[in-house]
């Protein structure tokens, strides 16, 4: 919750998870969408919840089906938290 | 996946009858168990004391999974006995009669506690789970639900909608180690089946009531490591009520 919301430490957040999700880290970029990265609706279930418990901002079930790329999450919850 | 080593279960409604039961069981199954209750203090510590006269770790959890904050509970089990990596959705209460004299208060009194209660500690509980790789649910549904009976309609429809709660979310998390199954009781002696005549022992072939030690032994086995690939299916323990 300290951490400070600015787009290089959410940018961070979501590329140091996704590779518990078996993500290569070589595939991560800010164009990619989750369907080509093989993450699916529980795994960003999930990293909605890191994202939680790292800045406080909650992300419901209908934001998170409109997100397809990694730059679309990290937009959504860099606005959601501003 | 093995159990981890700091694992506690939470078991709703385990001051007395069934619930008090599976404490126990899971107890003797290396579990630290939160013991819930509502009202019962004097049941839920009982409970308390023999599993720790058996060995076993336990604290008594008061609060009203109907009207509590299921994080609170939780944060409390977890600050206690670590992280709570088995659920067991026992808390449940009856308000019979037919379903032309039932009122509101009785469909939504069965209701929030046997199913909407269940929903939302299981969604709470499934954090920890998810992260931890490991988990177990169990709901404890009944033969009531995938079977009629007349006059317990709200409690039919509450049973029912647990076992079709718990598919669902079974398939949802099963890639992540949880697993989710109900166990099904039949006629089992304890308080909620005292006035039940005993002329309807007649219905169950094997012509007696269920013990809870018997369904706390299902539970057990399905929050254990060996029922790792057992996951969405319903677990009758009813004498062959419902075969």
């Amino acid at each position: 919750m300290a951490t400070a919301i600015s787009p290089e430490a959410v940018e961070k957040t979501v590329y140091d998870a996704l590779p518990q999700f078996g993500v290569e880290e070589s595939d991560i970029t800010r164009d990619a969408t989750f369907e080509d990265l093989d993450v699916d609706s529980l795994d960003l279930a999930e990293l909605s919840q890191i994202i939680e418990d790292e800045y406080g901002v909650q992300l419901k079930g209908d934001d998170v089906g409109k997100i397809k790329t990694v730059g679309d999450a990290i937009d959504l919850v860099v606005n959601r938290a501003g | 996946m093995s159990r981890p080593d700091q694992a506690a279960a939470l078991v709703t409604g385990a001051s007395k009858g069934i619930g008090a039961a599976i404490a126990k069981a899971l107890a003797a199954d290396g579990w630290a168990v939160a013991v819930n209750y509502r009202s019962d203090e004097a049941g839920a510590n009982a409970t308390v004391e023999a599993i720790e006269q058996a060995g076993g770790r336990a604290l008594a959890l008061h609060g009203d999974v109907a009207n509590g904050a299921p994080a609170e509970l939780f944060e409390r089990a977890e600050a206690e006995l670590g992280p709570v990596l088995a659920l067991v959705n026992n808390a449940g209460v009856t308000a019979d009669g037919l379903l032309v004299q039932m009122d509101d208060e009785d469909w939504d009194r069965v209701l929030g506690t046997n199913l909407t209660a269940a929903f939302r500690m299981t969604r709470r509980a499934m954090r920890p789970m998810i992260k931890a790789r490991y988990g177990r649910v169990v709901n404890v549904a009944s033969v009531v639900g995938p079977r009629a009976n007349a006059g317990q309609a709200n409690y039919a429809a509450a049973k029912a909608g647990l076992i079709g709660m718990t598919k669902t979310v079974a398939t949802e998390v099963a890639r992540r180690g949880v697993t989710v199954n109900a166990v099904a009781p039949g006629f089992i002696d304890t308080d909620m089946t005292k006035d039940v005549p005993d002329s309807a022992i007649e219905a169950v072939p094997a012509r007696r009531a269920g013990t809870p030690e018997e369904v706390a032994a299902a539970v057990r086995f399905l929050a254990s490591d060996a029922a790792g690939y057992v996951t969405g299916t319903t677990l009758f323990v009813d004498g062959g009520m419902s075969a």
